[in-house]
């Protein structure tokens, strides 16, 4: 029931700030776009997704509420 | 009124009926005395709920490609709040495609009167048919349908307009054709919100395809055993097709869904060729194989057992002649240069993916592990489906065409003879200018 990451891949411009901020389920493709990996996000890499969706320099990542 | 007993049709054709001649049912009194009158009208504000029930129990699957329930469309637009608004697309941005068309010149008010059902299923005050500014005979042939019922006063409580939106592949992709219709680019937004929920603008908007809008028509006239009379309960209806490549009589047929390819075929005259592949769902479609179409039927439950669809259920019969992997690269150069070039991974993987494509058909075949990797990385990232489409056919393709890719890169020999089948229209990357 945890959030999921998702890309508004029409803002995202692969600056590939979300991937160093949160290498845990993030990582990038070849050609630096974000590659989110749907595993469940732990209480404890919680912070760390947020602050990937905070940093992105084109607010580009979202996270979508469990129930939401 | 005159007591004529209007057509009710226990079998086909339904939406292609009376078009035996060009002009078909162009004029409302033909349109009339063929169909009968349509008897609903439109509240603004208050839902029909009876005729949703109608539709809901005629199990009606939307005909633009997605085969998604009409009734639950509707449902989602009537649970919103603002005045609702209909848009039918009439757009035909898949080449291999006739079908809406062909509907809409021969039989126009057929859709009108489907904007209207769609309407009253809603509470609507407005609707919109929109078509591509290069079909000019569609909107002469709907600009004139239009006048004709304006003058009569019929349907005055709908007022029913002509959108006029760029050509192109993606902008049929309902959230690029309202886009396009709002004054933006035909291009797609991201999604939520929806178009039920923010449409044309800002509405809460019904989208439904205009061969949808048509069957919407009749089963407002007939009802819903009549509309399930035909087709398979799953997938209940007439559905048309468009079938072309290597057949005697290329062009738009109606059949009862689930009706067997060969039957299809012969209604087209047969095959004009050995055939060895048949393209079935357009090019978001699927490839497969000659030997797999022995005994199929054109449902998606059958197709889903090939890994394919109906789709929008273009059909295309590759000759033994073709080179199936040169068609389908040039198809994939096609979608490539028809991505609205929005989102990273559709507009660079694609077109990694068509130019591997196209060294393949050369007979250089280092690029398929990439492009393997390639199609893996564009489905679902992208905030249309416009990437996944693409993939699903290419990958169809390698399958299907696995010896003709042996052929290719180890004995690097191609079997074609150079004939190019699929249609892929020239002026792609100009059109795109907005």
């Amino acid at each position: 029931m945890s959030d999921q990451l998702r890309v508004n891949w029409i803002r995202c411009d692969a600056h590939g700030l979300c991937a160093e901020l949160f290498p845990e389920r993030i990582s990038l493709d070849e050609w630096g776009y974000p590659i989110i990996d749907p595993a469940p996000i732990s209480a404890q890499l919680q912070r760390h997704a947020e602050r990937a969706v905070a940093q992105c320099p084109v607010l580009a990542l979202h996270l979508q509420r469990a129930d939401g | 009124m005159t007591t004529t007993a209007h057509r009710r049709p226990t079998a086909l054709p339904r939406l292609l009926g009376g078009l035996e001649t060009p002009d078909g049912l162009a004029t409302l009194d033909r349109h009339i005395s063929y169909h009968g009158a349509l008897g609903v009208h439109a509240e603004p504000g208050r839902p029909n709920d009876v005729l949703r029930e109608v539709v809901r129990a005629s199990g009606l699957g939307g005909r633009g490609g997605a085969n998604f329930p009409v009734a639950r469309k509707v449902d989602a637009v009537v649970g919103q709040r603002g005045r609702p608004i209909v848009l039918i697309n009439a757009t035909e941005g898949e080449p291999p495609s006739r079908k809406d068309h062909v509907l809409l010149r021969g039989a126009p008010h057929l859709v009108i009167d489907g904007a209207i059902v769609c309407a009253a299923m809603v509470g609507a005050r407005e609707a919109i048919v929109a078509v591509e500014a290069s079909s000019q005979r569609e909107h002469a042939v709907l600009d004139k349908a239009l006048a004709e019922r304006d003058s009569r006063r019929t349907d005055d409580r709908v007022k029913i307009s002509l959108g006029i939106v760029p050509d192109g592949f993606v902008v049929g992709e309902e959230r690029a054709l309202i886009n396009a219709l709002n004054g933006g680019p035909g291009k797609p937004t991201f999604a939520p919100p929806r178009p039920f929920q923010k449409g044309i603008n800002g509405a809460p908007t019904l989208v439904q395809n205009a061969e949808t809008a048509a069957q919407l028509a009749l089963i407002a006239r007939h009802g819903a055993d009549w509309f399930r009379a035909l087709g398979t309960p799953a997938e209940p209806g007439s559905a048309l097709v468009t079938l072309t490549g290597a057949v005697t009589h290329p062009g738009v047929y109606e059949i009862p869904l689930g009706t067997a390819l060969e039957d299809l075929l012969a209604a087209a005259g047969g095959l004009s060729a050995r055939v060895q592949a048949y393209l079935v769902g357009g090019y978001f479609g699927t490839w497969l194989d000659a030997a797999d179409a022995d005994g199929l039927r054109l449902s998606n439950a059958d197709l889903a057992e090939h890994g394919g669809g109906l789709g929008a259920r273009a059909i295309v019969a590759l000759p033994a002649t073709a080179c199936g992997l040169a068609e389908t690269a040039r198809v994939a150069r096609y979608l490539s240069d028809e991505s609205a070039g929005q989102c990273g991974p559709c507009v660079h993987g694609l077109d990694a993916i068509a130019g591997g494509l196209e060294r393949i058909a050369r007979g250089d075949g280092r690029a398929l592990p990439d492009i393997e990797r390639w199609l893996g990385l564009v489905v679902g990232r992208g905030a249309c489906r416009h990437p996944d489409g693409a993939a699903k056919l290419i990958a169809s393709a390698l399958d299907v065409f696995a010896d003709e890719l042996r052929r290719h890169t180890i004995d690097r020999k191609c079997s074609g003879d150079g004939t190019a089948v699929l249609p892929v229209p020239r002026r792609a990357a100009v059109r795109r200018v907005t």
